[in-house]
């Protein structure tokens, strides 16, 4: 049987695949590598230290448990990541149960995020993308990314239309997207 | 690819995790039919991890990653070894809990099906028990109201004499007495009705005083149970009667029916 490796299977599948055999170390390679990105997301959304690093041990964990839930056919590995810790923080801020189950979300990112010099390249290109963001349009996709709040409550605490908020905040993820393309 | 313009919004709102409810039923039956738009979801889905992703650049403390991997230790192995052909006992305890719950709902349906049958014939005794004693109450108080109409009946161009009537169930010490055509009392004086027992001494069977008619009343006086009857007699006393034993006039006296 030809190896994983020689299919031109990555580095992040390959240590996937390790943890679904219950390979310590795999999970300790792939927290080595992703630890700061999902810290990142959670401490971005909570502005906790200490609950973001509960968020980081949680997404991990969920991971070491059901690593068949991440579906490299559908997406890479760092978006899927990030994705998950976003939404578990998000339900840690509103101390609710999480809503969504790990394996209910798929992630596409039209180009490959599997290495990190590409993901370096992408992440400069959506800082510069929310940089030269109409403030009001970024401000409302930070809300209801960062915030958790819903199309309502930002219109509540804007004063702005609902119909103007939704179109903001469509607009500014198509922004993320034809910035990376 | 094309996505449907009046889900588009909404599809950035779901993929953030903010549609609820009414506004987030449509769009759900339309993803199960719509290819299209569920691959915008999953692009958008994209979009947001690109956001997230551009926050990079904090480290977790050290401490965290030794934290994960004693997490990771302590966990059951099978957890992250699903392809295992050999399942452990941890792996069933899902199985035996739903076996375990299943019984129970069973024992729990049985028993509320037999207290619900329970009740419904406690119901049915109280209906009928209820019917028992509203008929008893009537037969009562046909004999007792006041404005029941009695009428003695006796011999044409007769006198009406004073008389009364027993109906005494021994078992129960249970005892009904109708008078009719007594003579109104004189003054601090009462009627008393008597017990007499086959043997032993008189029982006080209730003091009473008779309307304008003559016509008197004493239904279940306090009396002991068990007791044979010989006869039963009124007794003219003092108003506040006698108790012990009759010392006054006898007025009626059963004749040992």
């Amino acid at each position: 049987m030809p190896s994983l490796e020689s299919q031109g299977v990555s580095p992040d599948v390959k240590l996937v695949t390790a943890i679904r055999s219950g390979d310590e170390s795999a999970l300790a390679g792939l927290y080595d590598r992703y630890s700061p990105l999902v810290y990142s997301v959670a401490l971005r959304v909570l502005g906790d230290t200490g609950a973001a690093e509960d968020v980081l041990q949680e997404v991990f964990m969920q991971l070491w448990r059901n690593p068949e839930r991440f579906d490299a056919s559908r997406g890479n590995l760092a978006p899927w990541l990030a994705v998950i810790a976003r939404n578990r923080a998000i339900d840690s801020l509103r101390k609710r149960h999480p809503e969504t189950a790990i394996d209910d979300v798929v992630v596409s990112v039209e180009p490959d995020m599997a290495g990190d010099a590409e993901r370096g390249r992408a992440m400069e290109k959506v800082r510069g993308a929310l940089g030269s963001m109409p403030l009001p349009q970024r401000s409302a996709l930070e809300m209801a990314y960062f915030e958790g709040l819903t199309h309502s409550e930002i219109a509540a605490k804007t004063g702005e239309p609902l119909g103007t908020v939704k179109t903001r905040i469509r607009a500014g993820l198509l922004a993320l997207r034809k910035a990376v393309a | 690819m094309s996505v449907h313009e009046q889900f588009a919004e909404d599809l950035a709102l779901h993929a953030m995790g903010s549609l609820q409810g009414e506004e987030l039923a449509p769009l759900q039956a339309h993803l199960q039919t719509c290819a299209d738009c569920s691959r915008e979801l999953e692009l958008l889905r994209g979009d947001m991890a690109l956001l997230a992703m551009s926050t990079a650049g904090s480290a977790p403390p050290r401490r965290a990653r030794q934290r994960l991997l004693e997490a990771v230790a302590r966990e059951p192995r099978h957890a992250a070894a699903p392809i295992r052909g050999r399942r452990g006992f941890w792996s069933l305890a899902p199985w035996f809990a739903a076996a375990a719950a299943a019984v129970m709902v069973v024992l729990l349906f049985e028993q509320n099906r037999e207290l619900k049958s329970h009740v419904a014939a406690m119901n049915a005794l109280f209906v009928d028990q209820k019917l028992q004693l509203q008929r008893a109450q009537e037969v009562v108080e046909t004999f007792t109201a006041s404005e029941s109409q009695q009428v003695t009946l006796v011999a044409a161009k007769t006198v009406p004499q004073p008389q009364g009537k027993t109906f005494y169930l021994r078992s129960k010490g249970g005892l009904i007495f109708l008078a009719n055509n007594l003579p109104q009392l004189p003054p601090e004086k009462i009627y008393e009705l008597w017990l007499i027992p086959k043997t032993g001494v008189p029982i006080a069977a209730g003091l009473f005083k008779p309307d304008t008619r003559g016509s008197a009343s004493v239904v279940n006086p306090p009396l002991p149970t068990g007791v044979e009857a010989k006869t039963f007699a009124v007794t003219l006393e003092p108003d506040s009667g006698s108790h012990q034993a009759p010392r006054g006039t006898f007025v009626i006296v059963g004749v040992g029916e």
